[in-house]
């Protein structure tokens, strides 16, 4: 966030009061809102600590519930992004195609996976691998849950991946030509490196996604991920509230996790680059959410844009 | 570049990785010869509870280890799988249990896709109220905000017979908290679902059963369609009617909720055709 | 293999559900529009309690699952604060309303980060430029930059649009009768659920393929040409 201040002139003696005012009142609005959530849930009684106690004291709430629950949620995450990013990486290609009858079929699937729930893509892989396949009862809600999110992330990723290599200057590809290059050359040492880095935080987003959309296995296909786990803790151990409060964090601790290893994954992939210029402006924790990163001149944004 | 080729090599393979660990933790025992499973409630006290220790209890579970031991199955053969209600069929159909015992209504729409053994047990449905709020009668239930699990055949007969105003939610759990803090008049469900959350540490004394007898619910013993397995599971059901445990497991399950069941029903005493 | 023979359209309102889940769409694809910009427009503002809130906003709220935040908008808003938001003793129009403020709080933060990087495709010139004819923050971006950025990031914010077109599913948590919720009820009285899901994906598909279609040929229409 260093300098957004293009947008605004250096503030003076008066801006500055000003500015010292707005912080004051948006500061005591929220801490009104605050002070009055905290006096109703008083109320109400729910922020007792024997509500709240066992998920500090009670080993058996994470042993038992949190962290299967957890790991289960990492085992279906893990597999779906270690599937989904070569897919997304060959279908995005495959739109790319000079041969029709590759970028056409890559475009159906992609815009047909991306138009369905994820949620109803599981429902139809459970029921798919129990007609065709052997897999076992115990692990089918796994292999649905995985699929579904493979499915359906592979097709967004596929996109993003496409408009990381649209956005790279035409220059890359006309000097891999020169110097001999064959188009699946040109695509695998010069386009892909570069677009993949240019487009690491809308990947690192989708990524995000996967952790959350696990959660959607546990509504239809009965896998026992971590949000499922809400009405064990609940049933046993705490009030509800403090139940969807512990998961919640959980997910969002697991998620800045994730964003801040691939922030750091991106400052060295940068690093190593450091020079070839082919790095759009981004930051790290600041990641956009959508394919289709428009390239232009020097813009407002922060960092370097060092593309010729 | 380096980097590059190799993090490209090593998707796969991390995936490959996954997989494999994946296999060897949840590759189970699914022999039939040496086991049997049995689909169950995961969240419903008193029916059908996974507890702190992940250990299950409730009354469902006593008469389904009964019944799987008249089968010649020792309780440690037994794999518990929760049977959510919208799913107990299917999961007949594609033999992902061997029965299902989890407060499972005998109606003639599912006696066309499941095998019922018993009925075991004869629940009526009933509103589950503040213990500070006026009993409703039947008349005055038009008039009440009810809440139930989203899809449930008791939900939707609220809905289409008493006009009641439904909140629908996943579980019936996320229902309490709205019922005693008045934002919900109540829980409706079988009361013998309702007597287990009545009677949690967490809702003492502040939840109590209306005591309405809206419906007839014949708790059935569910089995594939083409089972081989029914006769044997009625005799075990009147066998354990007739020993008493079936007292037992009632005084066990329901005594600290003041709720009092009917008694036994008697075999193929539910209507099976409309 | 596929058997629609159980399927009584008497019975089961599925155009109703689906236009349920329409409504649903548009009432927060306006509300995640306007909190999305207020939101962009903290993070860039000139005052750091707002920029801070801002991040933390997004940091927080875009880490959660979905069905989390909806079902939170019930129990935490409606249930524990007794926020109603202006509905009636109506059931039905309160988890409405209620679901249009959690997708809102969940979507806007994906707004807010496609505008964002619209702003980042905005010459520096330009905002440059109109401070030079003294034009404060707000006129900057009012007047200046974000018409420039809502062009750009049509084509994500169509990709936002579909997400939510199907994340209205999860409203069926708090009992919302849009698709799904039929859905989850067809499939437990007829237990079929492959003909029903067939049936939902494609009602889904006629949902978010045109709007996709539409909003993609808008996108290249308004694009700024540079």
């Amino acid at each position: 966030m260093s300098d957004l201040s293009v947008l605004y002139d250096a503030p003076g003696p008066r801006a500055r009061r000003r500015n010292a005012l707005y912080a004051v009142l948006f500061l005591a609005v929220l801490a009104g809102a605050a002070w009055w959530i905290y006096g109703r849930l008083t109320d109400r009684g729910e922020l007792e600590w024997r509500l709240w106690e066992p998920i500090f004291t009670d080993s058996r709430l994470w042993t038992n519930f949190v962290l299967p629950g957890l790991k289960d949620t990492l085992v279906a995450a893990g597999l779906s992004m270690a599937i989904a990013l070569p897919l997304g990486a060959l279908l995005g290609i495959g739109r790319l195609s000079d041969h029709r009858w590759i970028r056409v079929p890559a475009g159906a699937v992609v815009e047909f996976f991306r138009a369905i729930p994820v949620l109803l893509l599981m429902l139809f892989a459970n029921e798919a691998y129990f007609q065709w396949s052997s897999v076992t009862s115990d692990l089918r809600p796994l292999y649905a849950v995985v699929t579904g999110l493979v499915m359906y992330n592979a097709s967004v990723l596929a996109e993003v991946v496409r408009a990381g290599v649209l956005a790279l200057p035409r220059g890359q590809a006309d000097a891999g030509r020169a110097i001999g290059m064959r188009k699946g050359q040109i695509m695998s040492n010069v386009l892909l490196p570069q677009a993949v880095t240019s487009m690491l935080p809308a990947i690192v987003s989708q990524l995000v996604v996967i952790v959350k959309d696990t959660a959607l296995g546990g509504q239809l296909v009965q896998y026992t991920e971590l949000r499922s786990t809400i009405g064990d803790i609940d049933n046993n151990f705490v009030s509800l509230l403090a139940a969807f409060t512990l998961i919640t964090v959980i997910y969002v601790v697991l998620n800045f996790l994730l964003t801040s290893f691939a922030g750091w994954l991106e400052g060295r992939i940068r690093r190593g680059k450091r020079g070839t210029g082919a790095v759009l402006s981004t930051t790290t924790t600041d990641e956009m959410d959508v394919a289709g990163d428009v390239p232009g001149p020097p813009r407002l944004g922060k960092g370097p844009d060092t593309r010729t | 570049m380096r980097l590059r080729k190799a993090s490209v090599l090593a998707a796969p393979l991390l995936a490959l990785a996954l997989t494999a660990t994946a296999c060897g933790g949840g590759g189970g025992d699914e022999g039939d010869g040496d086991g049997i499973t049995i689909g169950i409630k995961f969240d419903q006290p008193g029916i059908g509870l996974r507890d702190a220790n992940s250990e299950f209890s409730g009354f469902d579970v006593d008469v389904a280890t009964y019944i799987a031991g008249e089968l010649g199955y020792e309780p440690g053969q037994i794999t518990w799988e929760e049977a959510p209600s919208a799913d107990r069929e299917n999961m007949l159909r594609r033999g992902d249990v061997d029965m299902i015992v989890a407060s499972y209504s005998i109606t003639p729409e599912r006696a066309e896709q499941v095998a019922f053994a018993g009925p075991y047990f004869l629940a009526h449905q009933d509103l589950l109220i503040s213990s500070d709020a006026e009993t409703p009668t039947e008349e005055s239930i038009g008039d009440l905000t009810l809440c139930s699990v989203g899809g449930s055949t008791s939900a939707q007969r609220m809905e289409d017979e008493y006009g009641a105003n439904l909140q629908n939610f996943q579980t019936y759990s996320e229902c309490l908290d709205g019922i005693v803090g008045g934002s919900l008049d109540a829980l409706t469900t079988d009361d013998a679902i309702l007597a287990g959350y009545a009677a949690q540490d967490e809702y003492a004394g502040e939840l109590t059963l209306a005591g309405l007898n809206l419906s007839d619910e014949y708790y059935g013993v569910g089995l594939p369609l083409d089972s081989d397995r029914v006769d044997a599971v009625n005799e075990a059901i009147t066998r354990m009617v007739d020993d008493g445990s079936w007292d037992r497991f009632v005084e066990e399950n329901f005594g600290s909720s003041g709720y009092e069941p009917e008694p036994a029903p008697a075999i193929g005493s539910a209507p099976t055709t409309e | 293999m596929l058997d629609f023979s159980f399927l009584d359209l008497d019975e089961y309102d599925l155009f109703g559900a689906f236009w349920m889940t329409v409504q649903l769409t548009v009432a927060s694809a306006i509300g995640s529009l306007i909190w999305g910009t207020v939101l962009a427009a903290m993070r860039v503002s000139p005052v750091p309690v707002m920029r801070a809130f801002g991040t933390l906003y997004i940091n927080i709220v875009r880490n959660i699952p979905l069905t989390i935040v909806i079902v939170a908008c019930a129990q935490v808003l409606a249930f524990r604060l007794e926020i109603t938001l202006g509905a009636g003793p109506d059931i039905d129009d309160r988890n409405f309303r209620l679901a249009v403020l959690g997708l809102v709080a969940y979507t806007s933060t994906f707004v807010c980060e496609a505008l964002r990087s619209g702003i980042n495709t905005v010459p520096v010139g330009q905002a440059e430029a109109a401070r030079a004819l003294g034009l404060n923050f707000t006129q900057v971006l009012r007047l200046v930059v974000l018409p420039q950025a809502y062009r750009s990031v049509v084509a994500p914010l169509a990709n936002v649009l579909i997400a939510l077109t199907k994340n209205t599913t999860v409203a069926m948590a708090i009992g919302v009768a849009e698709a799904a919720f039929l859905m989850n009820e067809m499939i437990e009285n007829e237990a079929r659920p492959l003909e029903i899901g067939v049936l939902f994906a494609a009602g889904f598909i006629l949902l978010t393929l045109p709007s996709g279609l539409l909003l993609g040929r808008l996108a290249r229409k308004l694009a700024v040409k540079r």
